[in-house]
């Protein structure tokens, strides 16, 4: 099958610094990929290469007429900031109806609440994992292909990773998406995605978790920890 | 101040000096507030609050050359939104404190080249020469100025959220930003009547930080920030004809009392 996304030999620099060097990898359609590596390995730069958003070398061949969602991991959002949920959400889409089902969707509970307390809130009260959630919702607004998804977790407390993780596995299949995630979280990479991308600057691997995960790629990876990993997924 | 009363034209009713004062600083007041509320939410405060004090060499050219003294301003203030928005562009960092520096480069400069007769005036604000020409040209660019942030406010909310975010939705932040700073130095320049090269920029951010003390949506805050605008340009102008004052401290003190006022509330909550 012809991929959604091709990326042959991408390079990135900022000034004279080499961020990512020669990474080449496919993403076929509904494919959940994952992409793993240390801190200021190039995870969201590589994303931003993607969205076309900063100049970079090789090629990055999407298919054409892809539509992208992306959700960013940083936003720069105070809480007295004036803006609420159905606010923030016609920025992208004036579909009420849309809003509200996708609201659902992504574990807001009944309509009365959604409309009464999801969307009156201001975006800056919302808890991480509720912003988490209308993020998503606000991310498949316009129907993607593709979700472009930054660190899913970042910011929301540990018992609630779990369900984000459910919730976009349920999503992809309920709407056929393509996946594109950045994970600090070697678990969540076995039990959700179908292929791994591990960077560090450079490719280090790129395959079905189980297979491409050894403790060589690991220990390039994380530095000396490698043998902490292999026990915990060496039989999942 | 003139006393005889003015007339538009010959089918329209005539409107005292006072009442064109106030319907000016009432659209200048709408416009500041209005624009006011994004500059406050982009954290450019210090930049909008400086940024009016470059219109003073324009004037003072403006004055040399017997030119319109709101061409002078706003060819200055066009050059230093340019600054602003080249330096937004070339880099991430904070460009307050070069902006700061700049700013009050220019006003020192303006102080020194202004004719003294014009100098109060220009730095504090003076409507006694506003004519009914003025209420049109401030309503129409009070018009053009609403018109074209409703069509680029998306853009603008969403880049202060997330300017990746914003840029991947293929919205271009650069134009979005330089077509929001011109339109500030537009109302900017035009408003320097009411509040002088000193104070206006106080009256783009004032109501914009004292609407965001009582505002929980988007349409409430800038609604209000603009209702603040007007309401401190009408109650400082009556106030300044009272006492006989520049207007221009007037309408920023009433827009200081109206913060705290708001900054009450915001505790009481």
């Amino acid at each position: 099958m012809e991929p959604i996304l091709r990326v042959e030999k991408l390079g990135v620099k900022f000034d004279q610094n080499e961020v990512l060097r020669n990474v080449s990898f496919d993403v076929g359609k509904s494919e959940v990929l994952a992409i793993v590596g240390p801190n200021g390995s190039g995870k969201s730069v590589l994303f931003r290469a993607l969205l076309g958003l900063i100049p970079h070398t090789g090629n990055i061949q999407w298919s054409t007429g892809i539509s992208i969602g992306y959700i960013p991991q940083k936003l720069a959002i105070e809480r007295d900031l004036p803006l609420n949920v159905e606010e923030f959400m016609r920025c992208k889409s004036k579909n009420r109806e849309k809003m509200l089902q996708l609201l659902k969707a992504v574990g807001f509970q009944d309509e009365h609440h959604i409309e009464q307390h999801v969307l009156r809130q201001r975006l800056g009260l919302l808890s991480g994992g509720q912003l988490q959630r209308v993020m998503i919702a606000w991310s498949l607004l316009d129907s993607p292909d593709v979700l472009l998804y930054d660190e899913p977790t970042s910011g929301v407390d540990l018992g609630g990773e779990e369900t984000i993780y459910n919730l976009l596995k349920r999503l992809k299949d309920a709407h056929s998406l393509t996946v594109l995630l950045i994970s600090h979280d070697l678990n969540i990479v076995y039990k959700y995605a179908n292929n791994v991308l591990c960077i560090d600057g450079d490719m280090i691997c790129h395959g079905i978790p189980s297979e491409v995960l050894d403790p060589k790629a690991l220990a390039q990876l994380y530095g000396g920890d490698a043998s902490f990993y292999k026990h915990e997924h060496a039989n999942p | 101040m003139a006393a005889t009363p003015v007339s538009i034209n010959t089918n329209m009713p005539t409107l005292s000096p006072l009442t064109v004062q106030l319907i000016i600083g009432a659209l200048i007041g709408i416009g500041a507030g209005f624009l006011g509320a994004f500059m406050v939410l982009r954290r450019m405060s210090l930049v909008g609050d400086a940024l009016s004090h470059v219109a003073l060499p324009g004037i003072a050219l403006a004055l040399m050359f017997s030119l319109n003294p709101f061409l002078g301003a706003f060819g200055t203030l066009f050059i230093g939104i340019l600054g602003i928005w080249l330096l937004e562009r070339r880099t991430a960092l904070p460009s307050e404190t070069l902006v700061g520096i700049l700013f009050t480069l220019s006003l020192a400069v303006g102080i020194l080249i202004t004719p003294e007769p014009e100098l109060l005036e220009a730095l504090f604000g003076d409507l006694s020469k506003v004519t009914p020409v003025d209420v049109l040209l401030t309503a129409g660019a009070l018009f053009i100025t609403i018109v074209l942030i409703r069509r680029i406010y998306r853009g603008i909310i969403l880049d202060i959220v997330s300017r990746d975010l914003t840029r991947s939705m293929g919205i271009s932040v650069h134009t979005i930003n330089l077509i929001f700073l011109i339109l500030v130095a537009i109302i900017v320049s035009l408003g320097l009547k009411v509040a002088g090269t000193l104070l206006m920029g106080s009256l783009v951010i004032i109501p914009a930080a004292a609407a965001k003390n009582v505002s929980s949506s988007l349409r409430d805050y800038v609604v209000v920030s603009a209702f603040f605008g007007a309401l401190c340009s009408i109650t400082g102008i009556l106030l300044a004809r009272y006492f006989s004052l520049p207007p221009g401290p007037m309408v920023v003190l009433t827009g200081g009392a109206l913060f705290a006022g708001t900054l009450l509330l915001k505790q009481k909550k």
